[in-house]
């Protein structure tokens, strides 16, 4: 099968292009270097099948990344028949280098300038038969956006791919590359014959919308109650839904599952729904609150403006020994913490890398959202609620910016910091509700596995040996939350949230399926006045303090030492997350109890 | 002539570049952001607490730390309205 490599700079939209080209769904982010790990599939190109590779976005093929050392080994060691160049039209004054660099390699190719749209907007007019004269390859103007050219495109990919036979590799690529002098010169006959930019650019919405949101005084409050509109709007609309969700579950486990099961023993009935059927529900019926989640953050992330809080935050992320990009790894990490860690690839210098990787796990992910929105539902009022759970995001960075405080001497990091600030777009519906259709997808499928490991493990324990009391003092788990007490006990965790949380090591979402099995037990009450009759406020938020700060999940663990490739930098994480979770959960609590709560 | 640097111009501010004083991998980085000698830059705003500086070259705009704007030369300082 023929072999189609894909390659352009961060920012161009190469995602989306590949996304329509592919009908495959690569994530797409505003924010250069997130395409990491290589994504491939099959397309039919004309009469034949071909296979179509992602790299990543580079800006240059003598730079100094890794990604950029990814793509070089890739060029050097794998046969390709075609290579398709994507660049952004409206940024061909500078991107146009990548394009004459391919052309040195002697390779096939085919560029494509996307958001063909924007360009006329800058002012920027291109004369497509010169540029391709030029270059020696075909020239498309598209829109992988709206999908403008883009059958066009197709066919011109097909035919130049048809005429080539022989996969062609580059040997010794270092050496085909031109000097910057000689690219300057290239750069400057070609867009001088074939490219007209205007003098100065008009003043258009990007550079009036900056001017509020990148305002030196405004600027900050602004995003920061961007984002907690953010996290209201998630939680006005999400939690009525997550109820009805529950509402829904529980009339069909009364009146449907119930009665069909009545023939099973007690043992297996109670096993399938109180185990895994409510472990399971309980977690389900979050979904729509990380929908909602994804989607405002798909916004925030494809707009641009994610590029625009690294540059608020730099100043202040500077004094911590990080930068920019690393406040915009542990925003993402908001979603979720494993795909933000590997985010840190764009970093080069290790110090800067390994210090990000450790604050971006104090990043209050979608999974603990769903115990925090539970918990606080439960245990306070409606008015008090959203309250409670923003204090939570408060301590959230709070102990990043502990951590990175105090760690910042043994990572030190002198890498220098530039960024493109892409144009504002605002990304369309279609791809905002695809993008948190996918990830919300991704968070079920992956936490099912875990979630019945989980709740069948919980509910085992709490009904063996065969014959005691449910969860009591003489079951499995009542004997292991007894054992934990001299630990948890100061921090107001009693035996039964002490199981839950020594399975919330492994996912945070068994916490919350956990908790469901082991209070699912009270009789006639729904699970959180069971919850909220077992305990009290205090001992409440010291949980969540200690489910928040403690490990993550195990996939971030995973993670955390697969990129850092040292088990001891990850065995360190472990050992100062969960240390700064039990004095966090201590302090609070004894003071609490101090004060006479 | 005194060698001045991009970091010294005030918002609103356009100068040519003439040389880039970097380590190769931030001088690769900025050829490839369309730093290049000859080419005119504009400052559009500098950041709060001596924080990070926004231009603009040609349609492109980028944020880059003071430390770094100081190892990029400029000449032929002009005055623009601001942007």
């Amino acid at each position: 099968m023929k072999q189609v490599a894909v390659l352009g700079m961060p920012n161009t939209g190469k995602s989306t292009f590949f996304n329509r080209i592919t009908g495959a769904n690569a994530h797409i982010g505003n924010w250069p270097g997130i395409t990491v790990d290589l994504m491939l599939a099959k397309v039919k190109l004309g009469k034949e099948e071909a296979e179509v590779i992602d790299l990543p976005g580079i800006y240059d093929l003598r730079g100094f990344s890794e990604d950029e050392a990814v793509v070089r080994r890739f060029l050097e060691k794998t046969p390709i028949h075609l290579v398709l160049i994507i660049l952004n039209a409206s940024q061909i004054d500078r991107q146009i280098s990548l394009a004459l660099q391919v052309k040195h390699l002697h390779i096939p190719a085919v560029l494509l300038l996307n958001m063909a749209d924007e360009a006329p907007k800058f002012g920027v007019a291109i004369e497509v038969e010169k540029v391709s004269q030029h270059l020696g390859m075909p020239v498309l103007p598209i829109s992988a956006k709206y999908g403008h050219g883009y059958e066009a495109a197709k066919d011109a990919i097909a035919h130049t791919l048809s005429l080539q036979a022989e996969p062609v590799m580059v040997s010794s690529l270092e050496d085909l590359l031109m000097s910057d002098s000689q690219l300057t010169a290239e750069m400057k006959s070609l867009l001088h014959d074939a490219v007209h930019t205007p003098e100065q650019i008009k003043v258009n919405w990007t550079t009036r919308l900056d001017r509020v949101l990148l305002h030196p005084v405004f600027g900050l409050p602004i995003f920061l109650a961007t984002m907690f509109l953010v996290f209201q709007a998630v939680y006005a609309i999400g939690v009525p839904v997550q109820k009805w969700l529950q509402a829904v579950l529980d009339w069909f486990k009364a009146d449907a599952l119930t009665p069909l099961l009545s023939g099973l023993p007690e043992f297996f009935r109670g096993f399938l729904l109180d185990g895994i059927y409510d472990g399971f529900g309980t977690v389900a019926s979050f979904v729509p609150i990380i929908l909602l989640f994804f989607f405002f953050m798909a916004i925030v992330e494809d707009s641009g403006y994610m590029s625009r809080s690294a540059f608020l935050m730099d100043a202040f992320m500077e004094k911590l020994g990080l930068d920019g990009r690393s406040f915009v790894m542990s925003l993402m990490g908001f979603g979720c913490n494993v795909p933000a860690i590997m985010g840190t690839r764009v970093m080069r210098s290790p110090g800067l890398r390994l210090l990000s990787m450790l604050v971006i796990p104090f990043s209050l992910c979608s999974a603990r959202l769903n115990v925090f929105i539970f918990m606080t539902t439960a245990m306070f009022t409606p008015r008090t609620a959203p309250v409670v759970l923003f204090s939570l995001y408060i301590l959230s960075f709070a102990a990043a910016i502990l951590t990175a405080a105090l760690f910042k001497g043994k990572f030190p990091n002198k890498e220098p910091f530039v960024l493109e600030l892409p144009p504002y777009r605002f990304p369309t519906l279609k791809h905002m509700v695809k993008y948190s259709w996918m990830q919300s997808r991704k968070f079920l499928l992956w936490s099912r596995r875990f979630i019945i490991f989980g709740v069948v493990m919980i509910w085992l324990l709490n009904n063996l040996p065969y014959g005691v009391p449910p969860a009591s003092s003489q079951s499995f788990s009542g004997i292991i939350g007894q054992a934990t007490q001299p630990i948890l006990g100061p921090i107001g965790i009693n035996p039964q949230l002490a199981v839950a949380l020594i399975f919330g090591f492994v996912a945070k979402e068994i916490v919350l399926g956990g908790l469901a099995v082991i209070y699912g037990k009270a009789e006639g009450a729904d699970l959180m006045s069971a919850v909220a009759h077992q305990i009290d406020w205090v001992q409440a938020y010291s949980f969540m303090i200690f489910t928040l700060l403690y490990v993550p999940c195990l996939s971030t663990v995973a993670v955390l030492k697969s990129e850092s490739k040292s088990a001891k930098f990850a065995a360190m994480s472990v050992a100062w997350s969960v240390g700064l979770a039990w004095v966090a959960s201590f302090i609070f609590y004894q003071s609490a109890r101090a004060l006479g709560f | 002539m005194a060698k001045i640097h991009l970091a010294s111009l005030v918002p609103g501010q356009a100068a040519t570049i003439s040389e880039l004083d970097t380590e190769p991998g931030l001088h690769q980085r900025l050829l490839a952001l369309g730093f290049r000698a000859g080419r005119q830059v504009m400052m559009i705003r500098c950041g709060w607490m001596s924080g990070p500086v926004h231009v603009r070259i040609g349609t492109t705009e980028v944020m880059l730390r003071r430390r770094e704007a100081q190892s990029i030369e400029i000449v032929n300082v002009m005055s623009q309205q601001a942007a």
